[in-house]
């Protein structure tokens, strides 16, 4: 089941060409390629479109993990303020990382990535979007490995890096050991809901994580039970033996059962979770850049106060330093107005995010939760129909 | 449906073979064999009983000393009105309580429930002391209070040695006792006394086994957890052993229950008269002059120094029986019981395996539903963040959402926790079953030694006679007689006597456990089957009623939820 599959109009169906500009893309076929410890997998990216700036209505590619790491990169470089969508963490255990279950989920997630930025109405304009979903897997590989430094850290680093600037700027300009951080009590409210709301995730995603697992445990262990009642049915016999034999059996086909089961949790409700989780990480990323974006405003605007004085003792002096001192005041000044102005975009930016991050995750959580529930039910009723089912003899049996 | 005839025709069988066994040993006087005495209390005690069937731990001896388990606080909440008031343990799945549960099954319901003993049901009774509610009487015990108490005499210890003393009381409305109620305070090793006399007078017989000796010190004694644990396997032992058709009627159970003070059982631990026993008969065994066993002694199976001969004897007719080129003079023959015992070793290793499994399943019940419920907490935490700090109505409606499937998860894994109580108790009849394939075992084993000493004696005599007819032998050729050969044939015609009757004896008491085991075999399998039949309803019919609710209670939050869906695509 494929959740965020919004694309910014109707579904991918190349029959409304005409009238609703859409733009929808599926990540498919993972291929494992390479071998021993270079081997990765690839997907196949499949777009279908009628924007304009597009080469041609469908247009299939070859991407692997990397190359959407790249575009996450690029687009978090780009487009300041905006909450760019998770991309699935890098596998860190290699024992899973060519599972069946693990493959599945990861392509479902990018699928869901590369989703989210097609219907974003800014994000969706981006030409590195477009080279993405059209560019020949060799200039793709190009791209790729030219970058390096800043966009091949994780947000969390890159806030850790900033941090270190700026707390070393501060000191040196200012003289000051407090970092100066925005006096926007909303802002402040907005951070501390950010920070405390990933603890809160985390610990539901880490128990919905249990509970897959749990699902899978009780599955074996009826499938345990199971066989130990069959032989002990058949070591009884007659009736008794019986009504052991089918109670085995039927525990055997709930096993089975609950297996799925914990697939259907683990797709539809853990990795919501998860991925909402990943969100809020990605708003902290945000986060950090408003926060540099502030501190730059706030140094050039020091800077400034510095080079006005300067200036002045100059004019004073009617120094020949003055021409000199005027141009470089200029240039500071038209910096400082863009990094003001950088800054307020962010903010602005920012307001509107969070108001469609809200919307969505509701609309996230809701399905998952349907999800969840559905699956419940259904698998009860499973469970009972199954254990009914024997009643009737049992009832024989003991009259 | 079952029970009534089928144990009044088995008491029948074994007031015969009582009766048989009477005959033997009424001319013998010396009373060191517990069994004597008893067998003629049985007599007098079966004729004063005037019903004697089915224990039945009845709804009405109010559980109130009973299992945790069987009440726990919340289960009343949910208590549906067409069970039996006095119980509170189950919560009867409302579709079925409609549809499926007559009037007549309102006993099972109750049986189900576990009323009053570990949970399991069944008309019969017998092994696992359960309730039935056709018959009117029942004896009931329950092991409360246990007491520290001192070591008055001759403690080697200063500072002396404590035990715990349990409060034991029965209630019964069966006649022939002292009054309806009464109590006595036991310790651990008055247990240990009366499982050993009955294990001798009961031979053949399954025998609940008792509780384990743990070879304790003072302090672990101390803890609470360990004196509560004896505590309940105490009381599951006595509600056992009262269960038991034939051994509930028994004398030593008897005065276990109802004689206040000292029981007045001769303890095993009676090590000094023992001794004094072998110390006597020692010197006559080692200067080889024959000394016959006596036919009381062959009742029971050489143990201890007292017998050294015997078992000398016995372990080196084992070895004839088992490398000896011949045939024992009485074998084993009874095919039906050969097969009988392969089956019993078979479904004893069955159950052994299905036992373990089912304990993990309900270790995966109730994992499932403790990572159920910590998840619905974590969502409640969500809950409670996301109103309190709610900027934009998406938030609150995400909230509202959470906490409906917060709720559901909370009410899915109480249920789960439910259930899983209730598992336990049915799946307990795996494991009760499993133990009493010990005293199967006991029971066969008393078969194969009182074999045994019937073999032994039938070559005793057989070498007897063979001195005796080289004595006489070699005594005609002299004329007029040989008077110490004379003298000593009539000493080995004496012996030889003497060793008949402990012949016929010891082939009495083996047929006596050959039917002993018989009849207990077919109780055993005819009340197994009843039982694991109930048990399997239980245990259906409890996973149906739980699946139920909990199905229920997601459907609810689906529907709440369903708008979601139709929003996507």
């Amino acid at each position: 089941m494929e959740q965020q599959r919004s694309s910014s109009g109707s579904s991918h169906s190349p029959r409304s060409s005409s009238s609703q500009p859409y733009l929808s893309i599926s990540v498919t076929e993972p291929v494992k390629l390479g071998n021993g410890v270079q081997a990765y997998i690839s997907y196949r990216v499949i777009t279908k479109t009628n924007f304009p700036e597009y080469q041609g209505p469908e247009k299939i590619v070859i991407r692997r993990y990397s190359d959407f790491v790249w575009l996450r990169d690029r687009l978090f470089e780009k487009y300041k303020g905006v909450f760019i969508p998770p991309l699935p963490e890098k596998s860190t255990v290699e024992k899973f990382r060519f599972s069946a279950e693990f493959i599945e989920l990861r392509r479902q997630a990018l699928d869901i990535f590369v989703n989210r930025i097609a219907s974003h109405h800014e994000l969706q304009q981006s030409e590195d979007l477009r080279t993405f979903l059209q560019a020949d897997e060799e200039t793709m590989e190009r791209l790729r490995s030219q970058e390096t430094g800043i966009f091949k850290k994780k947000p969390a680093d890159l806030m850790q890096i900033f941090k270190e600037m700026q707390t070393r700027v501060s000191d040196v300009v200012l003289g000051k050991e407090k970092p100066v951080e925005e006096s926007n009590p909303e802002y402040e409210k907005l951070k501390n809901y950010i920070f405390e709301l990933e603890n809160h995730l985390s610990e539901a995603q880490k128990h919905a994580y249990r509970l897959v697992k749990r699902h899978k445990e009780l599955g074996q262990s009826l499938s345990d039970f199971g066989k130990a009642a069959k032989l002990l049915g058949a070591c009884e016999g007659h009736a008794l033996g019986k009504a052991f034999s089918d109670l085995g059996t039927k525990s055997e086909t709930l096993s089975v059962r609950l297996q799925k089961e914990a697939h259907q949790l683990l797709m539809n409700f853990e990795e919501p979770l998860k991925d909402y989780v990943r969100a809020v990480q990605s708003i902290k990323a945000t986060i950090a850049e408003r926060a540099n974006a502030f501190r730059h405003q706030c140094e050039l605007a020091e800077t400034i106060k510095l080079k006005e004085i300067n200036l002045d003792k100059l004019m004073l002096t009617r120094s020949d330093k003055v021409g000199e001192a005027e141009l470089e005041y200029k240039e500071l000044k038209a910096e400082s107005e863009e990094a003001t102005r950088r800054f307020e975009n962010i903010v602005r930016v920012m307001n509107e995010e969070i108001v469609r991050f809200q919307d969505q995750k509701t609309q996230d959580m809701g399905i998952a939760f349907h999800q969840f529930a559905k699956g419940q039910s259904r698998l009860a009723n499973n469970i009972a129909d199954a254990w009914r089912s024997l009643l009737p003899k049992l009832e024989a049996c003991l009259s | 449906m079952m029970g009534s005839e089928n144990l009044d025709s088995e008491e029948a069988h074994m007031y015969a073979s009582r009766e048989e066994m009477e005959n033997l040993v009424l001319d013998e006087p010396s009373n060191n064999n517990n069994g004597t005495k008893s067998f003629s209390d049985y007599r007098s005690a079966m004729s004063s009983l005037a019903d004697t069937h089915h224990p039945l731990s009845s709804p009405m001896a109010a559980p109130a000393d009973s299992d945790p388990l069987l009440t726990p606080p919340p289960f009343r909440d949910f208590r549906n009105p067409n069970v039996a008031t006095d119980n509170s343990s189950y919560i009867e799945p409302p579709s079925y309580s409609d549809v499926i549960f007559s009037p007549f099954d309102e006993n099972a319901v109750n049986e189900i429930n576990g009323v009053d003993s570990p949970g399991r049901s069944s008309d019969s009774s017998g092994f696992l002391s359960k309730s039935t509610s056709s018959s009117s009487d029942y004896v009931k015990i329950t092991v409360s209070n246990p007491q520290k108490e001192q070591e008055t005499s001759n403690s080697l210890v200063p500072g002396g040695n404590t035990y715990v003393t349990y409060l034991i009381t029965t209630r019964t409305n069966i006649p022939g006792h002292n009054g309806s109620e009464f109590s006595v305070r036991r310790r651990f090793k008055d247990v240990v006394t009366l499982s050993d006399r009955l294990a001798e007078s009961y031979r053949g017989f399954f025998i609940p086994p008792r509780p384990d000796k743990n070879v304790v010190e003072s302090q672990v004694m101390q803890k609470q957890e360990f004196v509560e644990q004896r505590r309940v396997a105490l009381e599951k032992y006595l509600r056992r052993l009262a269960g038991h058709p034939v051994i509930r009627k028994s004398d030593e159970l008897k005065v276990f229950l109802q004689v206040q003070g000292k029981l007045p059982l001769p303890t095993s631990t009676d090590v000094a008269s023992r001794m004094l026993d072998g110390a006597v008969k020692l010197p006559k065994q080692l200067f080889g002059e024959s000394v016959a066993v006596a036919p009381h002694e062959v009742v029971q199976p050489a143990k201890g120094a007292r017998d050294l001969l015997r078992i000398f004897k016995e372990l080196k007719q084992s070895m004839a029986n088992d490398w000896g080129g011949s045939k024992p003079p009485v074998v084993e023959e009874d095919k039906e019981f050969l097969k009988k015992k392969e089956r019993m070793h078979d479904l004893e290793q069955q159950l052994s395996n299905a036992s373990q499994q089912a304990e993990s399943l309900v270790k995966g019940q109730q994992d499932m539903g403790e990572t159920m419920g910590e998840l619905g907490l974590a969502f409640i935490k969500l809950t409670k963040f996301e109103n309190e700090e709610a900027i934009f109505n998406s938030q609150r409606a995400r909230a509202a959402d959470m906490k409906n499937v917060a709720t559901a998860a909370v009410k899915a894994s109480r249920f789960y926790r439910e259930l899983n109580a209730q598992t336990v108790k049915h799946l307990d009849t795996l494991h009760e079953y499993l133990g009493l394939m010990l005293s199967v075992h006991g029971a066969f084993s008393d078969r194969s030694s009182a074999l045994l000493t019937v073999q032994t004696l039938i070559s005793e005599l057989s070498s007897l006679h063979l001195r005796a007819e080289k004595l006489e032998a070699a005594s005609s050729k002299i004329f007029g007689g040989d008077r110490s050969r004379i003298r000593k044939i009539e000493e080995l015609k004496e012996t030889i006597r003497v060793t008949e009757d402990a012949k016929h004896v010891a082939t009495g008491e083996y047929e006596r456990i050959k039917e002993n085991n018989r009849s207990e075999l077919e109780r055993l399998g005819r009340e197994r089957r009843a039982d694991f039949l109930n048990m399997l309803k239980g245990f259906v019919l409890n996973q149906v009623g739980y699946a139920e609710k909990i199905a229920n209670v997601w459907a609810k939050v689906a529907e709440e939820t369903s708008a979601y869906t139709r929003e996507s695509t």
